[in-house]
């Protein structure tokens, strides 16, 4: 009667054997194993030495942090504010890093609320959310209201423009990406023919010339006299470059609603838009949100190809902060701070991206 | 019905999807014709405005800029044409050796994180981590710096192998210069693939192996011209620039993270009774690996692969921020020389577009031979 199953036999292998069985089950296995130990061997005292011993703080000048030969912690600490907030008034800076906070308040709400099971509620929350929260970005950057200096955009630089750049730009992306995905699989011919051309163009050349054409060719584009700013110009190009790839994405999520969906929905009586809208966009999105969570990674990476049309963006800012006479004769130091910066945004999300993908997989089975 | 019959006959039209998709064809027809007419008359307005008009005819005026060591052995003075050949060439070569570096790469780390040792699997994880979540660019800009600032001058040049210096000035390894012998071990290996395709038979597929060994052995090249240090650089061998080596290496180091989650989900993809097969047939575990899971596992992974090395091909564009003369650079330098921006960046997302589409096109060939022969 007793139906809970037998304990596993007793496992009593001596921890030695244990330690043999993981690092050198085989002579490859050994092998590896002995060179990952050598390998740690040159790594591990050396980081330790850069890092540590050989690294100086704050009143050290870079005569001394060169002599020293490890991380420069007192360019770090002299220079933080530079690479985060660039050319941003320094006296600003509190709002620059308040419009910091803001978007990453924004972006972890997205990403828990794309996380959760979804409900139409809840995005149309997290829809008025970004209204507000861009608003308020918008008011803390430009200024102009509440007695807030006015700051032109071409000052904007470090983390709030990277931030900008990659969440705006998707957002838009998103948004433009499901009108091509949907036109792609639901469209006449012309109309779905159209889509196909703009995904496979703007997925067949780099970013970085898509940026040049934003920077060089559209302004020849646009009637004679109108300038259009050059940030809202590489916003534009980041949200076409992105759509397509979520197009993509969600060509998947749009495949994968059985038909039967449609039906169903068709007898409901909805027409095409609200059956869209109801029930297909609803469980297509929810399949691709890993994908849409790594596209964003992706975003937050690729933005710092803008350096190349010369705006500052973190990695803008570093370049700047590397080239400084007083702090000159460092060079990796800059490129590690902000290192560090984008690895753990990054993981995170990646982390989070993960544990969504395995819940899914988890509700599947 | 009666409701039915109070609808105008406008409204039935409407109705009818056919008619519906026509007019929803025909309306985003004229946009976007009307959007592509409005571009060209601005365009046509201002380059008016600045006395520029459009055409390729410079392409065979002169260029003068340098362009540094390039595959089609353009210099100062050779036509734009040229120089975009030669940025094209530069463009596929770093691609080319960095898409097999890649390769090689992401198996090996690959298999290193499926190990069962946590030594080797905790390394694999941590590289791939740090690699894939921080910018390429980043990286780029990292690697040049170390290469250019930090490395040693020639005199205390790194030699990880003999004959082959790591140092300031870039790479410098030796090479093997063109010798009658090699035309005849090309020779060979031609000879030899026929041959084994006409035989019909896996044994003679050793044959494009042998035969140019062969040629190789009787007619003895094997003039290695290997670097020396003379004064304070070095004489013989080939030079690889710090931009071309730092750009190699950051491609690699990047990509290869995400060829080796690839090839990993590949390798997990494969059904585990597979390999509880392969094992019960009393194939030990590196023969089942290499028999068994590889082959089923590559198939898998060579769809997504194939995208990233496009990716890659693509990617090698940053380049253009460490001053590396890839397409995108001539380009730049070439726009900056003529004025000519229109031209310029056209023919270099045509040149983009146009390796895209066609490695495109081959998967595609690839995958439906791939579902025609089945399993």
């Amino acid at each position: 009667m007793n139906a809970s199953p037998r304990p596993p036999p007793p496992t009593n292998i001596a921890p030695l054997q244990r330690v043999r069985s993981l690092f050198f089950a085989s002579v490859p296995n050994g092998v590896a194993t002995l060179f990952m130990l050598w390998l740690l061997w040159q790594i591990v005292p050396a980081a330790w030495r850069y890092f540590v011993t050989d690294a100086l703080t704050a009143p050290a000048d870079i005569k001394q942090c060169v002599q020293a030969g490890g991380f420069c912690w007192s360019f770090v600490q002299d220079r933080w504010r530079q690479i985060l907030f660039g050319t941003f008034p320094y006296a600003e800076h509190w709002r620059a890093g308040l419009a910091c906070v803001v978007f990453l308040s924004l972006i972890v709400v997205t990403l828990l609320a794309l996380g959760a099971p979804t409900g139409q509620r809840r995005m149309r929350l997290v829809g008025l959310a970004w209204a507000a929260g861009l608003a308020l970005i918008a008011a803390l950057m430009y200024g102009g209201v509440l007695g807030l200096v006015r700051v032109p955009s071409r000052l904007w630089a470090g983390l709030p423009l990277t931030l900008m750049l990659a969440a705006v730009g998707t957002g838009l992306g998103f948004v433009l990406g499901v009108a091509l995905a949907l036109a792609r699989r639901e469209g006449p011919p012309l109309i779905r023919w159209l889509a196909v051309a703009y995904i496979e163009f703007l997925r067949g050349v780099p970013l970085i010339s898509l940026l040049f054409v934003a920077s060089i060719l559209l302004p020849l584009l646009l009637p004679l006299g109108v300038d259009v700013d050059k940030l809202v110009r590489t916003q534009l190009a980041f949200a076409l470059f992105f759509a397509a790839y979520m197009a993509e994405a969600l060509r998947g999520g749009l495949a994968a609603v059985p038909q039967g969906q449609k039906d169903a929905a068709s007898a409901l009586g909805l027409g095409w838009w609200r059956m869209q809208w109801l029930v297909v966009l609803p469980q297509a999105l929810r399949v691709v949100v890993p994908s849409l969570v790594n596209i964003f990674i992706a975003a937050f990476k690729d933005t710092s190809l803008v350096v190349v049309i010369s705006m500052m963006d973190l990695l803008g800012t570093a370049n700047i902060a590397r080239s400084d006479a007083a702090w000159w004769g460092l060079y990796i130091e800059p490129y590690i701070f902000i290192g560090a910066i984008y690895l753990c945004g990054c993981t995170a999300m990646a982390a989070y991206s993960r544990h969504i993908e395995r819940r899914m997989a988890k509700g599947a089975a | 019905m009666p409701q039915r019959a109070q609808r105008s006959a406008l409204s039935r039209l409407w109705g009818q999807p056919r008619v519906r998709a026509a007019i929803w064809q025909v309306g985003t027809g004229l946009a976007v014709l009307t959007a592509l007419l409005w571009f060209q008359g601005n365009l046509a307005a201002n380059l008016a405005r600045r006395s520029l008009d459009l055409g390729i005819d410079f392409l065979w005026g002169p260029a003068s800029f340098e362009l540094g060591d390039n595959p089609v052995g353009y210099v100062a003075g050779d036509s734009f044409l040229l120089a975009f050949a030669a940025g094209l060439g530069n463009t596929l070569q770093v691609a080319a050796i960095g898409i097999a570096l890649t390769a090689c790469t992401g198996v090996a780390v690959a298999l290193l994180r499926l190990s069962h040792n946590p030594l080797t699997a905790g390394a694999a994880k941590l590289y791939v981590e740090i690699a894939r979540n921080t910018p390429l660019l980043l990286q780029l800009m990292f690697w040049h710096q170390l290469i250019v600032r930090v490395l040693p001058g020639p005199r205390l040049a790194w030699t990880p192998l003999p004959g082959v210096f790591l140092s300031n000035r870039g790479l410098i390894v030796p090479v093997l210069g063109w010798q009658p012998a090699f035309g005849w071990a090309l020779a060979a290996l031609a000879l030899g693939i026929v041959l084994a395709m006409m035989a019909q038979r896996r044994i003679a597929w050793l044959l494009p192996v042998l035969l140019p060994l062969g040629a190789l052995a009787f007619a003895q090249p094997m003039a290695f011209d290997v670097p020396v240090l003379r004064g304070f650089n070095f004489a013989g061998g080939t030079t690889l620039s710090p931009e071309m080596v730092a750009l190699v290496w950051a491609l690699v180091f990047y990509q290869g993270a995400f060829a080796a989650e690839t090839i990993r989900g590949g390798i997990l993809g494969v059904p585990k009774g597979l390999t509880e097969a392969a094992a019960s047939l009393g194939l030990s575990r590196a023969k089942a690996t290499r028999l068994v899971v590889m082959p089923l596992a590559l198939r898998i992974a060579i769809p997504p692969l194939t995208s990233q090395f496009m990716s890659l091909t693509k990617n090698s564009s940053l380049a253009v921020a460490i001053g590396y003369p890839d397409l995108v650079r001539v380009s730049n330098v070439a726009i900056s020389e003529t004025g000519r921006a229109v031209e310029c960046i056209v023919i270099t997302l045509a040149v983009y577009l146009v390796l895209s589409l066609a490695t495109a096109l081959a998967m595609n060939g690839w995958n439906a031979r791939l579902l025609q022969r089945g399993t």
